[in-house]
């Protein structure tokens, strides 16, 4: 049970912006901003960023529905997201995304945590500014939506076939506000 | 000086935000419904859940910009220290201290705000909106201080910074001037 009356068996984020949807128009067109608009780096990579702190927030909505998004625009290569959700340090992925998982790790913990040595690291595996702003800005956006979603106590649910649809959906229509497709 | 080049020398969240309108418009609008829109909570105690939130998060320019606006609608030092150090015994009314109460929850992690929080705010006359604005303003600026310090961006030491800047939240609003954001007082300071 959520711990105000939202709209009873809508999941996680949705039900949130259906209750409020003043603010969760907002909220949905920030993270089509942010995952789905221009950057240096991929859908697939923003997801997992979003995925990856999620997961340390401890927030099995967000964590669950993005690594599914992630796995989606993977396609082939989707092992690496559970890799990176296990131990990000040993997955298979390029040493720059290592270093900018690495900072939005660090954004995650607290902002003055990053330090000028994680930004030249990144920057020495080829990081441009603009990934390394997006690595951060992703990493601060989902230590929003992570604290909203379980704050509020929505509804999470259990079964993984649910989140593999959720990510389907995420993956090829992005983020609209369900207002907007009424 | 920021981790990153910015296209302008604004300080703090405000560089960040002309620097990436793309999505910075949609952070400003969002914040511009929370802290100003309609709600029954006052400006003053959503400007409250913001400073608190922020001085937990360590952020010192969200602080020292959020204290400032607080001021500027009529709180005071007093006021802040005690919210800052012993919300309980704040001069807030007492549905105040139980939204106060789940802001600092929220600082720390969503799944922190327990049954027993929310209750004791419905207790005191909370309603789910106030509620669900107080989380959404927590986790928002949970957003903003990380942003700000995770990018290391430039934050100046003059209190008549944030005095400036207090008045323009109060009296304008957090939406983007059309013709952008370059007051003299800033860049002055720069």
């Amino acid at each position: 049970m959520a711990h105000i009356q939202v709209p009873t068996g809508v999941p996680g984020i949705r039900s949130l912006v259906m209750f409020r949807p003043e603010t969760g128009e907002h909220l949905y067109n920030l993270a089509q901003a942010l995952l789905r608009g221009v950057s240096p780096l991929t859908e697939a990579e923003r997801e997992l960023i979003a995925a990856y702190v999620s997961g340390r927030n401890e927030c099995m909505f967000c964590m669950s529905s993005h690594a599914a998004a992630s796995r989606c625009l993977y396609g082939e290569e989707r092992n690496v997201v559970d890799e990176v959700l296990n131990d990000a340090d040993r997955a298979n992925i390029t040493p720059k995304l290592k270093s900018l998982l690495h900072i939005a790790g660090r954004v995650q913990i607290l902002g003055k945590e990053v330090t000028q040595n994680d930004i030249d690291d990144a920057r020495s595996e080829g990081a441009t500014d603009e990934e390394i702003h997006d690595a951060v800005l992703i990493a601060a956006t989902f230590s929003m939506f992570n604290r909203y979603v379980d704050g509020l106590a929505s509804f999470t649910p259990n079964d993984a076939s649910a989140y593999e649809a959720m990510g389907e959906r995420m993956a090829y229509n992005g983020y609209v506000s369900p207002q907007k497709q009424l | 000086m920021a981790y990153i080049k910015l296209n302008n020398q604004l300080p703090g969240i405000t560089g960040l935000l002309e620097n990436r309108p793309d999505t910075g418009d949609h952070i400003r609008a969002l914040t511009q419904v929370l802290l100003r829109g309609e709600s029954s909570l006052t400006e003053m105690e959503r400007e409250l859940i913001a400073t608190l939130v922020s001085y937990r998060n360590e952020c010192r320019f969200c602080t020292s910009a959020h204290a400032a606006t607080v001021k500027a609608l009529g709180g005071d030092d007093e006021l802040l220290d005690k919210v800052f150090h012993d919300a309980d015994n704040a001069p807030v009314s007492d549905k105040m201290k139980a939204l106060l109460n789940i802001a600092a929850k929220v600082q720390k992690l969503g799944k922190e705000v327990k049954e027993e929080d929310v209750e004791r705010a419905k207790k005191h006359g909370a309603t789910d909106v106030e509620i669900h604005d107080t989380v959404l303003i927590a986790a928002l600026f949970c957003l903003y201080n990380r942003y700000v310090d995770g990018l290391g961006t430039y934050r100046p030491e003059d209190p008549g910074y944030y005095e400036k800047l207090a008045q323009r939240l109060v009296t304008v609003g957090y939406m983007r001037p059309r013709e952008g954001v370059i007051p003299v007082a800033e860049t002055t300071y720069r």
